[in-house]
């Protein structure tokens, strides 16, 4: 079973890593920051495997990669929202982390709660209710599946 | 089944004769642009995680420092230097400090029927000159520019119609906050928005920018005008070609349809902490909510119509004493054009900071950021919470007349009242 951190609607980038951070050299420096405003000590409690459960419009806003990298880095197993926005999503794709659309989720789980997620099953599991998972297009998921787009373009030997 | 404009440009890109929403397709980009918010992270994968690293064509890459310029500390000072000696040991066309990198973009690059992808989610303003322009993150950026190609899934259309002009003293940044306002934050989500209709053909290609620019904030891929002859007028100006000027067919399917009559717009002001928080201007100067800072420019907002606008309201007028009012030109083009028409002499004499050509406050890490419980009113493009500073901190969003007259009130008001 996962822990889950639970988040609202329109969670926007800004949120996810402020500006000011995304400067610093590299993610490793930025991790410690993650969701500073919304959630502050989200970054040093959160553990390897632990989930981040969202309403609608996960990751709105601005185009930084930084966004999904912090939260990869910093263990967490996948994204699961009602819906995400589009640029945070395939950035997530991109670079490897599971962003998951499943409407039921949320409504199941409470913040601190547990939850466990099947990957391979395209299920998540909450609360004794087993929810199924909205399946991404093939060509996305063989980008996923390669660990992220920069994996797949050098196995394609480019 | 006819085609979208956008769905054209798609399939131009992916050299098919057509295309439809959600299939993939591999593109060809026609140009690639990445700015100083992650362009240090792409050189470090591009030298750490590439197999075969290599740039496609160099010629269709540019650079741009536009958002901690100049830098404001030693750890920016590295990422600018790593960017760079980048540019400069690839041959890539590096702007330092010319400007907001969308601004630079439309000036420099942008050609109808294009397909651009930039590292930034303001890249929807492309959409202006009929392009389609749409944010990525610095993997899919360094995967562009490696291969010069990459994928999309073909998004479906919403198609705005508009109708007649707008009322004076109504800017476009009210007929865009109020759309966002009606459809929400996630109403245009991975969708594009097609602006077209002779409300359309009245917009000036700044007001166009204004548009596109914000679609974004509304979720959308890309925000596209139909191009027309001011379009074509834009680019010959500037030594350009509009080669691709693609409208979408009579019997093209569009998601959504949606009507608006421009002379019904009223001057808006969205209230903190999203950007679909919309609220009538009439509405919320009845409250005089009192503001530390005021700022016009940014990417959406910086242009040379937006300072005249700013700096006929504090004409001869002097800013409120408890109110610091930062404006930033979005380009140094823009810049010299205030200064040669006495737009920024007005502005300073009215007690304006006038900061060099970068995205400056709205981006809230290098100048002008506000402190704990402070309020801004703004023309940048976001007003999440912490946007320009302290995650306590509030940002209205407003056009640059109605922030120019709250900077001389020190509340949140419309120009009558500091006629």
């Amino acid at each position: 079973m996962s822990k889950v951190y639970k988040f609202g609607n329109d969670v926007d980038t800004d949120q996810i890593i402020a500006s000011q951070y995304l400067l610093l050299p590299d993610i490793e420096a930025m991790k410690g920051y993650t969701f500073e405003s919304l959630s502050p000590s989200f970054a040093s409690e959160v553990k390897e495997g632990d989930l981040v459960v969202a309403n609608e419009n996960f990751g709105c806003g601005s185009s930084r990669e930084q966004a999904p990298s912090v939260l990869k880095a910093l263990g967490v197993k996948a994204v699961i929202a009602k819906s995400f926005a589009r640029i945070f999503y395939r950035n997530s794709i991109n670079i490897g982390l599971p962003v998951i659309v499943c409407k039921e989720l949320y409504d199941a789980v409470e913040d601190g709660g547990e939850a466990e997620l099947d990957l391979t099953a395209g299920t998540v599991t909450a609360g004794g209710q087993t929810f199924s998972c909205t399946k991404l297009p093939e060509y996305m998921q063989n980008i996923l599946n390669a660990g992220g787009l920069i994996a797949s373009l050098n196995k394609e030997g480019q | 089944m006819g085609m979208t404009l956008g769905e054209k440009i798609i399939a131009r890109a992916a050299g098919v004769s057509s295309v439809k929403p959600n299939d993939i397709h591999t593109v060809t980009l026609d140009r690639m642009m990445s700015n100083d918010g992650t362009t240090h992270l792409t050189v470090d994968m591009y030298h750490n995680k590439l197999k075969n690293p290599r740039i496609a064509d160099k010629d269709k890459v540019v650079f741009i420092m536009d958002h901690n310029v100049p830098a404001e500390n030693p750890k920016t000072a590295e990422a600018h230097k790593k960017m760079r000696n980048f540019a400069k040991e690839n041959g890539i066309k590096l702007y330092e400090g010319q400007g907001v990198c969308h601004q630079i973009m439309m000036e420099d690059y942008v050609c109808p029927g294009e397909l651009i992808f930039g590292a930034d989610s303001h890249t929807t303003t492309y959409g202006a000159l009929g392009a389609f322009g749409t944010g990525v993150g610095c993997t899919d950026f360094l995967y562009a520019m490696t291969t010069g190609t990459s994928w999309v899934m073909v998004p479906e259309t919403l198609r705005f119609n508009l109708h007649g002009q707008l009322r004076e003293g109504v800017y476009a940044r009210d007929l865009i906050l109020t759309i966002i306002g009606d459809i929400g934050a996630n109403g245009a989500n991975y969708k594009i928005m097609e602006f077209a209709g002779d409300g359309a053909s009245n917009l000036s290609i700044d007001e166009r920018i204004v548009l596109c620019n914000l679609t974004v904030e509304a979720g959308a891929k890309a925000g596209i005008v139909e191009p027309d002859e001011k379009v074509v007028a834009y680019c010959k100006e500037r030594g350009r070609k509009a080669e691709f000027m693609f409208k979408s067919d009579e019997d093209a399917q569009f998601a959504a349809v949606y009507d608006y009559d421009l002379s019904k717009i009223e001057p808006v002001v969205v209230r903190p902490d999203f950007v679909d928080n919309f609220d009538t201007l009439a509405n919320v100067s009845k409250e005089k909510i009192a503001i530390d800072q005021a700022f016009v420019g940014s990417c959406n907002n910086g242009r040379l119509c937006d300072l005249r606008a700013a700096a006929e309201v504090v004409k001869g007028k002097k800013i409120a004493d408890t109110v610091r009012f930062i404006v930033a030109p979005a380009s140094n083009e823009v810049y010299i054009e205030a200064l040669k028409e006495g737009v920024i002499t007005t502005l300073m004499e009215a007690g304006a900071m006038i900061m060099n050509a970068n995205c400056s406050v709205c981006w809230g890490s290098c100048q002008g950021v506000i402190g704990e419980n402070e309020v801004l009113i703004s023309t940048g493009t976001r007003n999440f919470k912490g946007r320009s500073g302290h995650p306590s901190s509030k940002v209205y969003m407003a056009s640059a007349a109605t922030v120019a007259a709250s900077a001389v009130a020190g509340y949140i008001t419309g120009v009558e009242s500091v006629k």
